[in-house]
């Protein structure tokens, strides 16, 4: 039996243990049909040209994990942030970890997906906001949507500003042989409130995971928003990221993604921007090799006057490495005076890696600033001599080059513990010291 | 401390450099000048190990060791500095922890451990000030947005820091106000003793009022055709390079 067909004959033995008289089990429902209908993505379909599903559909993939699975602490505070106390919401296996969480309702909420879709005191929340800027066409989207029960749920009233930082960390243990899960995360800043998030996936053997997440944010008017993507997982873990975010007028949005691990990554970042004056900046760093894919999919929809984006993704491919750039941009006729820009750099250091990088633009306004540019290269030589005259080895010196390359995403990164943190992973992933502390 | 013998070097069947002989010996200040394109910074990046030059004949020797397969790190460890006509930009390292960086990296090479933060910290401070440089400057990235001035005051606070036997100093006259010359070549004279040895690589005589050399040499067309003391250097300043092309061509 194929994927589709398991996640079918799973979405009833789903139904059984819901509450199948709750609203949104008809949103639900409707996802479900969708899903069945569409099924997953081909490369026939132009958005999916470069990546492939195929071979994760082969895997029989566990679609409800058996059991809770207990971690000790010591396992896996590494990938925490060290250094700051954040709130945290831990889920192992898809399952929830009172033990490993820290969540709160002081004033703000951090807490369940779980316990807002099912306690009336959040119902307010649930009728706006869920699955509001979610898509319901896309079919991956939809699927989630289908099965939507468990994630994170963080609710930031006006005016507030939760006193530290929240992680999201789902792990996997791998007891089961192949795992499928579908975190779903809602996120609601309203007038003025502030919040930083941090977003990781990580599996703890080497055991086939797929995630595929649903992640919706909404910025209302002045939020500030930081959220940080942290892909870093096994080679034998594959995420389909599919984020939504609306922002309301004087927003300020930023998504940070650091894609170094993982067997297939796919993010799906789309912005919606419903107001005036709104900035919305997403960026990215990725550094792979093997065989490994990440393929970023960007849409900013400019809808009203006076915004501005600004994209900057830079990528660093090794090995048999295979990257995709696809950067959406439409700007609405109304919306005048919008400012975009988009930056996709990348550096091949091996003959067989590939990027597939392409701007898409569609221009509807006539009084716009748009900007695009994507560059290909290889490390630059003589900087190279200029570092090995230096004394440094030419291993150390590519990674320097390579380092700097990057760094510039990483200015905009307002945690130093989280800087601090992703330095690490980058000499990590680059296989060297740099030979200071990061 | 170096012999170069009969060099001949080129890139891509290119020759460049055809024949070039020089010793340098420690303690001493040699100057090497010519006109524009006669191979002033092929032979300084010769020297330096960069890979792209092929050596075809002749051979570089620093203290006795022929350094025809040393790379350009190792010939960093083995004391050789080279000061970039143009150095590179490398954003997100600042001055500090590239310093630190090549310094252990040249420790390690030999064996060492890490040089203790406390040392490190007290090395870049006293050679900072022998630079006069300030220390907001010393956490800027790595000649990002430096002015000329300062990419060549950096340039030779690395070689304060790293302390070579021999240093090339390659135009780094140029792009320099009168000030930022005399801080540079003060810097330079203060390093200099009777253990390491200095080329200059220019092509006007001004930097040579501040460093003053031992020898002076003029490279054209990839030979070293006139050696000399300083006074040779104001020779070329009065009359130009024209006299001595016509002097070689006969």
């Amino acid at each position: 039996m194929d994927l589709k067909d398991k996640l079918i004959s799973s979405f009833m033995a789903f139904e059984n243990k819901i509450d199948v008289e709750h609203p949104v089990h008809d949103i639900r429902s409707e996802a479900f049909k969708n899903f069945e209908e569409k099924g997953f993505p081909t490369k026939k379909e132009e958005a999916w040209k470069y990546t492939s599903l195929k071979s994760l559909q082969k895997i029989d993939f566990s679609i409800f994990p058996k059991e809770v699975n207990a971690l000790e602490n010591k396992q896996v505070k590494k990938y925490f942030l060290q250094e700051i106390d954040t709130y945290k919401i831990v889920f192992v296996d898809g399952i929830y970890s009172s033990f490993l969480s820290e969540t709160t309702h002081d004033g703000v909420d951090i807490c369940l997906m779980s316990a807002a879709l099912t306690k009336p005191m959040y119902k307010q929340y649930i009728d706006v906001y869920f699955n509001k800027v979610a898509s319901k066409e896309d079919s991956l989207t939809t699927l989630n949507t289908a099965f939507s029960r468990e994630g994170a749920f963080i609710y930031i009233p006006k005016n507030k500003m939760p006193k530290k930082p929240v992680e999201i960390v789902h792990f996997s243990t791998g007891n089961e042989a192949s795992l499928m899960i579908q975190p779903r995360n809602l996120i609601i800043a309203e007038e003025n409130a502030e919040l930083q998030v941090i977003e990781r996936h990580q599996s703890l053997t080497t055991n086939e995971v797929l995630t595929n997440v649903v992640t919706e944010i909404f910025a209302a008017e002045n939020a500030i928003i930081d959220y940080y993507k942290i892909q870093n997982d096994a080679k034998t873990a594959s995420l389909i990221d599919n984020t939504y975010i609306n922002q309301k007028s004087n927003s300020v949005v930023k998504v940070h993604t650091f894609s170094f691990g993982g067997k297939l990554t796919r993010n799906n970042l789309n912005f919606y921007q419903n107001g005036e004056h709104i900035d919305s900046t997403m960026k990215g760093i990725t550094i792979l090799g093997d065989k490994q894919h990440v393929d970023h999919h960007t849409l900013v929809h400019h809808i009203e006057p006076n915004c501005e984006s600004h994209q900057d993704y830079k990528g660093v491919y090794g090995e048999n490495s295979t990257g995709v750039f696809n950067g959406k941009i439409i700007v609405d006729k109304i919306a005048q005076k919008t400012n975009a820009f988009q930056q996709n750099n990348n550096i091949l250091i091996s003959d067989k890696a590939t990027i597939n990088t392409k701007p898409q633009l569609e221009i509807f306004a006539d009084d716009v600033k748009c900007s695009h540019g994507c560059t290909i290269g290889q490390l630059d030589e003589d900087a190279l001599f200029y570092l090995q005259s230096r004394g440094i080895p030419k291993k150390e010196a590519r990674a320097l080059l390579m380092y700097a390359f990057a760094n510039n995403v990483l200015e905009s990164v307002r945690i130093s513990e989280l800087k601090t943190s992703i330095n690490r992973l980058i000499a990590e992933k680059l296989g060297v010291r740099l030979g200071f502390d990061l | 401390m170096l012999k170069i013998s009969n060099l001949h070097a080129g890139i891509e069947n290119n020759e460049i450099l055809k024949g070039i002989n020089l010793e340098v010996k420690a303690g001493e200040v040699h100057a090497i000048m010519g006109p524009n394109g006669s191979g002033k910074s092929t032979l300084a990046s010769v020297i330096a190990g960069k890979e792209e030059y092929e050596v075809t004949e002749g051979s570089v020797v620093l203290e006795g060791e022929n350094l025809e397969d040393s790379s350009p790190e190792e010939r960093a460890h083995k004391g050789i500095f080279l000061s970039f006509q143009y150095p590179v930009e490398i954003p997100g390292v600042s001055v500090t922890n590239f310093m630190k960086t090549a310094i252990n990296e040249g420790r390690k090479a030999k064996g060492l451990d890490d040089m203790p933060a406390k040392d490190m910290l007290k090395m870049i401070r006293e050679k900072a000030e022998l630079l006069e440089i300030d220390r907001k400057f010393l956490s800027r990235s790595l000649n990002e947005g430096f002015s000329g001035g300062e990419k060549k005051r950096n340039e030779i606070f690395q070689m304060a820091m790293l302390e070579p036997k021999l240093a090339i100093l390659d135009e780094t006259d140029s792009g320099l106000d009168i000030d930022a010359l005399r801080i540079v070549a003060n810097g330079v004279n203060k390093l200099k003793n009777k253990d390491n040895a200095v080329i200059v690589i220019t092509h006007y005589q001004r930097l040579l009022d501040y460093i003053v050399p031992d020898f002076v040499h003029v490279l054209h067309q990839g030979k070293i055709v006139k050696s000399g003391t300083k006074d040779l250097a104001h020779e070329l300043e009065e009359k130009g390079y024209d006299w001595l092309k016509q002097e070689t061509a006969v």
